[in-house]
């Protein structure tokens, strides 16, 4: 009995089945594919216009290769072929020009007193040594630096082809080299000159009076002077933005995507021009502009009526120091 | 004289990654150069979607404008090559190309690259053709042989096309009236400032 109602359910399923699927059929022929693959595609156009970046997913290990198109680089050629021709153009050839004016008008600024025939020490032997550590390097990173830039528009006619490259590549090589004694410079620089340059009230008066720059004033300055402080932030500020921009790109996509490499090379292209422009100017003070003061990081000695013309409250400063030292030690 | 492009219809494209093998053989690619790549945009996910790319050639190339030596030169079909003589190695091409396309070869210490390496749409380089310093540096010159590049020849789907651009333009745009959809030529408003109209 139970056997004969197992098989009535049995049928009766498959009937009902049947007529269900009988019904359903031609509903669905009705109804387009599930599976159109046009449905749901991902367009070109459209992801472009969403993101700046297209990533994706690839099977080989360079993940760098993962980024399928990425219209920034448009962005970063561009920069790289006009703003930054314009930014260290006006900023060289403008400090050069300015320079060469300053000169026509001001001529070298001469000692207003006859030399005293006495020195001072103004720097010793391990200042010495980092200023032209730093300054041997600068010039060297500066003009191969330049080359990359400037070097195809200006060098490349002159040249032919294969001595200018040639010639960038052992620039490369320079570049990548002298970044470390010049970056060990830098950490020199900060810490040897720190104490004398942190900004003071004696600085707002000297900014207030020019620094001397129009006329023959000489506004008090100790060690260093404002405009020397400035040129010591400019070199540890910059220098640090360029040498860790720099390392980044020696170091390519270690820890950095492709939009940190292309702000790593503006960083560095732009701070560089920057810092370029105002060394032009510190050179010309420490050489042409002023007389006695290249022998401070000549010899070291400076005269003492120049330090006391350029450094009052430092020369004071040094003469009690001096003083006390005397006082110390036992009558003569 | 023919303007030489590559497309990939994706919406044909299996990953098969055949191109990028076949690419690799042709020229003998050292390990850890792709001249080639399949990518999976967004992967796992319905309406994914593979693309063959490399070196699109491009009309005002990127690369030529911020190379430091000036070392590309672009040949009269429109192919972008470059010389590996005059290559410095700096790597400012794989920052202004929007494709990915220049591979540098690691030499020496720190991230030193060597000569840049990329695609060269099987056209050799500056090199006389089908000299053996040609293929040393270049790979093979098909393009000389009259060959069109063997990514796209030996293509299984024919998903990647390359030849003259309005040829394969209108191979694109046939499909893509036939079967009533198509997800763009990949990267041509990058690399070409135009896009196929389907």
């Amino acid at each position: 009995m139970a056997e004969i109602l197992a098989r009535v359910r049995y049928f009766a399923g498959a009937l009902l089945l049947l007529i269900a699927l009988a019904v359903a059929a031609p509903v669905s022929a009705q109804q387009p594919s599930p599976t159109n693959p046009a449905g749901h595609a991902v367009k070109e156009e459209q992801l472009m216009q969403q993101l700046q970046r297209l990533d994706g997913r690839i099977t080989i290990p360079d993940q760098r290769a993962a980024t399928l198109i990425q219209p920034a680089g448009q962005n970063w050629r561009n920069f790289h072929q006009q703003t930054l021709h314009w930014i260290g153009g006006i900023a060289i050839l403008g400090m050069f020009v300015l320079l060469v004016v300053f000169y026509a008008v001001r001529g070298t600024i001469k000692m207003s007193k006859p030399r005293s025939g006495r020195t001072i020490t103004r720097f010793n032997g391990v200042e010495r040594f980092t200023h032209w550590l730093a300054a041997s390097t600068f010039i060297v990173l500066a003009l191969s630096g330049l080359n990359i830039t400037f070097g195809k528009t200006l060098l490349l006619p002159l040249m032919g082809p294969e001595a200018f490259a040639t010639l960038s590549q052992w620039g490369k090589y320079v570049h990548n080299y002298l970044s470390f004694p010049f970056a060990i410079s830098l950490v020199l620089i900060f810490l040897i000159w720190i104490k004398d340059n942190i900004p003071g009230r004696v600085d707002i008066e000297w900014l207030r009076r020019g620094g001397g720059i129009i006329g023959n004033d000489h506004p008090p300055a100790p060690r260093f002077n404002a405009g020397q402080k400035m040129i010591y932030w400019s070199v540890v500020i910059a220098g640090t933005a360029i040498a860790i921009s720099g390392y980044l790109m020696m170091f390519p996509f270690y820890g950095t995507t492709i939009a940190g490499m292309q702000l790593a090379t503006l960083v560095h292209a732009v701070v560089g021009v920057l810092l370029i422009a105002v060394m032009l100017a510190h050179i010309y003070i420490g050489t042409l502009g002023m007389e006695g003061a290249f022998e401070a990081m000549g010899t070291g000695e400076v005269d003492l009526h120049w330090a006391e013309e350029h450094h009052s409250l430092w020369v004071e400063e040094e003469i009690e120091r001096a003083g006390l030292v005397h006082r110390a030690t036992p009558a003569e | 004289m023919a303007r030489m492009k590559f497309l990939c219809d994706a919406d044909r494209c299996i990953e098969c990654n055949a191109c990028v093998t076949a690419c690799k053989n042709e020229h003998e690619v050292p390990w850890g150069i792709n001249r080639r790549r399949v990518v999976t945009i967004n992967d796992g996910k319905p309406g994914e979607r593979s693309v063959s790319m490399a070196c699109m050639h491009c009309t005002d190339a990127p690369c030529a404008a911020v190379c430091p030596v000036d070392c590309f030169y672009t040949t009269a079909d429109g192919v972008v090559l470059h010389s590996k003589d005059l290559c410095i190695g700096c790597g400012y091409c794989f920052y202004a190309c929007p494709f990915g396309a220049p591979q540098y070869p690691r030499v020496g210490n720190f991230g030193s690259r060597g000569k840049m390496d990329k695609c060269t749409f099987c056209a050799g380089g500056p090199e006389a053709d089908g000299t053996p310093a040609e293929y040393a540096q270049y790979g093979s010159n098909r393009l000389a042989e009259g060959k069109l590049p063997l990514c796209a020849e030996m293509c299984s789907t024919k998903s990647l096309l390359a030849g003259d651009g309005d040829i394969i333009a209108n191979i694109y745009k046939e499909r893509v009236a036939k079967r009533g959809y198509g997800s763009g030529a990949w990267g041509w408003k990058t690399a070409y400032r135009e896009t196929i109209a389907t």
